[in-house]
């Protein structure tokens, strides 16, 4: 799950000829990996006794661990051929997703908001709202987190299994179920703590897969200027290969957005929204060993994802400059019996990837849905036991009765997962509602959160209503476009935006709302007494200082240095 | 993570990098032995011999560093 909302769809077209052929050396390299995740849970399984191993990993998590782990559940296997997708389809715009639209929001919960999250010892984002707004704003929370956590788990299970099908000829069933199952059980076995450590697994393996198809690219296209030339002679009066200065209007890039748009809506709202405040990600976090390592995770996930366009968005534009014939949409994919630009990824990896090097890479694709999905499954599971069913339900049981409620919740939570993707299998159009419906959630969210964090004045009915409203407001502008599509006009400030812009200004305008609405009804009701915020809000927090480290252990440093990495290559690639 | 007995999580790591490394590299050797019918394309780098060196070397530093004899 992620703000990424491209996602593969690969809709019920007749599936060609696989485009993969593994030897038995890739079969015996997939197999080793399923091996080693499920070996890992078993052997974690002993280490994970109380509610705080299998929630929160025990809190033990080193900064390089936790930082990985935070980049690793986000970096599922849909991310990475929808973005290689998105780049062919696009160019490099696709890369704001990964720039603007991450590095100032993990930086910022890194410097900002990590300290309140960590020092308020909360299990989760829902929790941290029932210690600073009460129970009602918890539970509106932690219903719809839930919901759509689950939902989302299938829909990208259900992709997953068909992008397995299209790329090796496997089985649908087949993938869901082995991979679903071998994710229930690692983090069945071992929690949190099972899935970070394979997230970390993942993370390398990932990228072991997936950036020799760059270095390769490159060393055939003559380095990057000559991919660009290549891009030119293909693509003539296109530009695909700059960030910012195709962004002056809505008509003069592939995407059809502004930069108001990419920097108001993506920048400062969504992207704020998804790595501040979904769990999914925090949870990661919340599980370092103390308050730097909490800090430094995030920021150290911001130097990471920072690179990922290498493996991502590079491939796409390399498959730009390479690939003859042209890459085309699914429909015409389908209708001419072409390929599409869905398949760039498998594509250049068929292109350069002999026998064991073709395993890795597929390793690499199962390897990152593997991590997407026990980032969904374990957050569920937390969200679940302390938040619903712990507040609602059964307040006063055993820790051991809210671990085994975790396991059980672990299960549940595939099963539903499953269950969803065989709903998906047969109504397709759940997908794009599922995944409007998780967006609902998440700028509101970003409003109520920073604003409890920062303001004392907010008061716990101006945060309920606030994040209501804004939510509410959100369907309500995705509901009048669909019935209205004039209404992209209003919405999006203009009638030739796309899709992804439109996503972006509703939400912008749905976060200005739950902010309005946040301060308006906290000015007018009783906010809560200070002695209650200590540990919750900036000023009553007393978060310990960094001075006496030396500057290379300073958080701050390296969230300097990242932040100026981060201008350098915006400038670089203007 | 630095509990007494635990195996660090860079040991796995490094075991199936180990165990990639020699696969892969084990492959690209016979693949120039016995070239393939279909090569891919820039087959005359032997990607699979210098990537799966790398994953080799990566792995047998991983895996001794943080051997769990090692961290006792």
């Amino acid at each position: 799950m992620s703000i990424h909302l491209i996602a593969l769809s690969l809709g019920d077209a007749p599936v060609p000829t696989r485009l993969l052929a593994l030897a038995p050396v890739d079969m015996i390299i997939i197999a080793l990996y399923f091996a080693m995740v499920l070996g890992i849970g078993f052997y974690l399984k002993r280490y994970t006794k109380t509610g705080d191993d299998f929630f929160l990993a025990g809190r033990e998590m080193t900064a390089w661990v936790a930082g990985l782990s935070f980049l690793a559940a986000n970096l599922g296997a849909l991310e990475l051929m929808g973005w290689a997708a998105a780049a062919y389809q696009y160019g490099i715009l696709a890369t704001h997703w990964y720039w603007i639209g991450a590095i100032p929001a993990m930086l910022f919960l890194g410097i900002v908001m990590m300290p309140f999250y960590y020092i308020s010892k909360t299990h989760s984002v829902p929790g941290y709202l029932k210690l600073r707004f009460g129970e009602p704003s918890r539970v509106l929370s932690a219903v719809s987190f839930g919901f759509m956590t689950v939902l989302m788990s299938g829909i990208n299970m259900y992709s997953m299994a068909l992008v397995m099908k299209v790329v090796l000829g496997w089985d649908i069933n087949f993938s869901i179920w082995v991979s679903s199952i071998t994710v229930a059980v690692y983090v069945c076995l071992g929690g949190l703590l099972s899935a970070i450590f394979n997230e970390v697994l993942q993370f390398v393996l990932i990228w072991m897969g997936a950036l020799l198809i760059s270095i390769i690219g490159l060393i055939e296209t003559g380095g990057w200027s000559g991919m660009v030339a290549r891009i030119h002679t293909n693509f003539p009066g296109g530009d695909y290969t700059h960030l910012w200065r195709t962004m002056g209007s809505f008509t003069d890039n592939p995407m059809g957005i502004h930069w108001t748009g990419i920097v108001l809506g993506l920048g400062a709202v969504l992207s704020f929204g998804y790595w501040t405040t979904d769990f999914l990600v925090v949870q990661r976090v919340l599980a370092a060993k103390d308050l730097r390592a909490a800090k430094l995770a995030p920021i150290i996930g911001a130097g990471f994802k920072m690179m990922v366009p290498f493996i991502v968005i590079l491939p796409g534009l390399l498959g730009l400059a390479l690939l003859q014939p042209k890459l085309m949409g699914e429909a015409q994919a389908v209708a001419t019996g072409g390929h599409s630009y869905n398949e760039v990824l498998p594509l250049m990896l068929a292109r350069y990837c002999g026998p064991g090097l073709l395993g890795l890479g597929v390793t690499a694709l199962i390897a990152g849905f593997m991590s997407g999905m026990a980032g969904n499954v374990s957050a569920f599971a937390t969200v679940w036991t302390y938040d619903i069913y712990k507040a609602l339900i059964r307040k006063d049981a055993t820790d051991a009765h809210y671990v085994s409620m975790g396991r059980w919740c672990t299960i549940l939570g595939v099963l539903v997962s499953i269950g969803t993707a065989y709903l998906v299998m047969q109504f397709l159009s759940i997908m794009d509602y599922v995944q409007a419906l998780f967006s609902f959630f998440i700028a509101p969210l970003f409003g109520t959160v920073v604003l409890g964090m920062l303001w004392k004045r907010c008061s716990p009915a101006g945060g309920f209503w606030g994040l209501l409203a804004g939510t509410l407001s959100s369907i309500g502008m995705w509901a009048w476009v669909k019935l209205d599509p004039a209404a992209l006009k209003y919405i999006a400030l203009s009638s030739n935006a796309r899709d992804m812009a439109e996503n972006m200004y509703r939400a912008l305008w749905s976060w200005i709302v739950c902010v309005l609405v946040t301060v308006a009804v906290s000015l007018v009701t009783k906010p809560k007494p200070e002695s209650e915020l200590t540990n919750l809000v900036y000023g009553c927090t007393d978060i310990p200082g960094e001075g006496h480290l030396p500057m290379h252990q300073r958080p701050m440093f390296w969230a300097v240095v990242v932040a100026l990495c981060f201008v350098v290559l915006n400038v670089i690639f203007w | 993570m630095h509990r007494p007995g635990m195996v660090s999580i860079w040991f796995f790591v490094g075991i199936l990098l180990l165990a990639y490394g020699v696969l892969i590299t084990a492959s690209g050797l016979y693949e120039l032995v016995s070239p393939p019918a279909r090569p891919v394309v820039l087959g005359e780098l032997h990607a699979g011999i210098w990537w799966g060196a790398v994953l080799l070397v990566l792995g047998a530093v991983y895996t001794y560093r943080f051997s769990p004899r090692r961290q006792k």
